[in-house]
């Protein structure tokens, strides 16, 4: 969990990583904030996140992002 | 023939009364009578709040049907309007108002708090709170000639300070006909907007769709990160015809979308604002292969287009696509080093004729008369044509092709920028001693090289979110014990691009 909040930081300091569940619904994270943030993703963790990874809800909170690496790195 | 873009909104609610023109969601739609409707309201009550007349008014509303009625309120009022970016830091703000000096301030319950704590001492007009209905005599006693300004569109300067196109609504309409007809926009078209309105590009989509009695669907931003969602968007609203910056386009070819989904209406695939990547255009043409697709080139000064070209045979990936041959009832006009008409295949740079020429950079004569000058080619009478600062050749087909920018503006994320702007802003930190930008054309990537003894790389990337619009930061910031210099004294920003791209820093 630390690591996907150090590179949510990484993309877009100040904001409270630890409790937000709606980072998309809320426009905390904007479109230009996604795409730097998958390709970090996709760098730090060694991972894919494809097109149909690719969805809102995936990136709505820390735990659901690391859900995301987490399902990526077993395959 | 029509005077003022708002007689075609008149004669168009009334053909299509019932009709979408404008959609944000299933439940933010609005129809060409209400359209028209309320844009009338918010012109009598700017009128009843300030007899003006072909005076600027600025529009503090997010992109949002609330953000172009007050567009067509203002030109109905006799005024002329310009559209803010309201994520804009600060310093840009105060820059724009001081050189427009705006009569009011619109805008509406979600954004008047913002512009209220600005504090500019401008009057505001509230549309979420209006007192009067539409006072049609008013409205109608208005003198309206085709010659008075629709709108002023700012675009970053060299000197940091933005200059604002200022579009006539001659230009503007012989513009918007020449779309229309082009591209056979119609009752049938369905747009899927992608640009800002406060961006030359919308004026394309937005007023093609007015005159033609078309629908236009305003994209909700976010959708552009989920290129599933996108594809979704797309086909809820049927939409049959896009007009976006390549870099839009690309995110979609990038990530395999098109193994997963297909925008099934789509007709129509217009693009501008910036080169587009061969490679994401040939997936796109391999997955769709049946739809027009169109390169389409211009500054703001010209309103939106000057030249285009429609794609009609293959191209490898390491080609670029021409930018084709100019708007009908315009000219382009190439002049090489010595002054002199280029000929097919020399270099030379562009310069733009005819009524989609805009009038000038609003309060700033020297900007005008550097740009705006006389036909280089006679002097027998006034003939003022735009210098676009851009190269380009003609190739064998007769198109033209485009090699670059004449001085450091760059095109990033399909924006104009000059990096003389990021530089002024960065200059301003505190412990900086000097900075210089450069653009490696072949990552996109902005570069900012800084010399200091005191801040570090981070420092710089910190204040560049505060002080500058975010398509405007560096991607790279890089410190330097000494910057370069030529033999000229300056920042030898050639040599700092071929180390960059050599792999040096």
């Amino acid at each position: 969990m630390k690591e996907v909040i150090e590179v949510l930081n990484e993309v877009k300091p100040g904001e409270d990583y630890e409790n937000a569940t709606n980072l998309i619904t809320d426009g905390i994270l904007t479109s230009f904030d996604i795409v730097t943030l998958v390709s970090l993703l996709n760098m730090k963790f060694n991972i894919n996140i494809s097109v149909m990874d690719l969805v809102p809800e995936n990136f709505e909170s820390a735990s659901a992002i690391l859900e995301l690496v987490n399902k990526l790195k077993e395959n | 023939m029509k005077r003022n873009i708002v007689e075609y909104l008149d004669e168009i609610s009334n053909k299509y009364p019932e009709k979408d023109v404008f959609i944000e969601n299933d439940k933010n739609k609005i129809t060409y009578h209400k359209f028209n409707n309320d844009s009338k309201i918010i012109a009598t009550n700017i009128l009843k709040f300030k007899p003006l007349s072909n005076k600027p008014i600025a529009i503090f509303i997010d992109k949002s049907i609330d953000c172009l009625k007050s567009m067509f309120g203002i030109m109905y009022s006799g005024n002329f309007y310009c559209v803010f970016d309201v994520t804009s830091p600060k310093n840009r703000i105060d820059n724009i108002i001081n050189t427009l000096k705006p009569e009011i301030i619109i805008t509406n319950n979600k954004n008047i708090q913002k512009i209220n704590e600005y504090n500019y001492g401008i009057d505001i007009l509230n549309i979420d709170d209006l007192k009067y209905q539409i006072d049609n005599k008013l409205l109608n006693s208005i003198n309206r000639c085709d010659t008075d300004p629709a709108y002023v569109l700012f675009t970053s300067g060299s000197t940091g300070v933005p200059k604002g196109s200022l579009i006539t609504h001659k230009s503007l309409i012989s513009y918007v006909e020449w779309f229309k007809k082009a591209f056979n926009i119609n009752s049938r078209t369905i747009f899927g907007n992608q640009t800002p309105f406060y961006f030359s590009m919308s004026v394309s989509d937005v007023y093609s769709t007015i005159i033609s009695g078309a629908t236009l669907c305003i994209i909700p931003k976010i959708n552009f990160s989920f290129p599933i969602k996108l594809m979704e968007y797309l086909n809820t609203y049927k939409v049959n015809t896009i007009y976006w910056v390549p870099s839009a386009l690309s995110i979609v070819a990038n990530v395999g979308t098109f193994d997963y989904a297909k925008p099934k209406y789509l007709k129509k695939v217009l693009f501008a604002g910036e080169v587009m990547p061969m490679p994401q255009l040939n997936i796109w043409r391999k997955y769709l292969p049946k739809v027009m697709y169109a390169n389409l080139f211009g500054p703001t000064e010209t309103t939106d287009i000057c030249t285009y070209y429609i794609v009609n045979r293959k191209f490898k990936d390491n080609e670029t696509l021409p930018i084709g041959k100019p708007v009908e009832g315009s000219c382009t006009i190439m002049i090489n080093d010595n002054g002199k008409e280029a000929k097919v295949g020399e270099v030379g740079e562009l310069f733009i004729k005819g009524s989609i020429v805009g009038s000038g950079y609003y309060n700033n004569p020297e900007k005008t008369s550097s740009a705006f000058v006389q036909n280089p080619l006679h002097n027998n009478y006034p003939d003022i044509v735009y210098k676009t600062g851009d190269i380009g050749k003609v190739n064998k087909y007769g198109e033209i092709e485009y090699l670059g920018r004449k001085d450091y503006q760059i095109k990033h994320m399909g924006y104009r920028i000059e990096l003389g702007e990021i530089e002024t802003n960065i200059n301003s930190l505190k412990g900086l001693t000097i900075c210089a930008c450069i653009y490696d054309d072949i990552k996109s990537h902005i570069v900012l090289f800084f010399e200091s003894n005191t801040l570090t790389e981070e420092d710089v990337y910190s204040y560049a979110d505060k002080k500058l619009l975010k398509y405007m930061r560096p991607q790279k910031v890089v410190k330097l014990p000494k910057m370069p210099y030529n033999a000229n004294g300056k920042i030898d920003r050639v040599k700092l691009k071929q180390d960059y791209q050599k792999g040096d820093y």
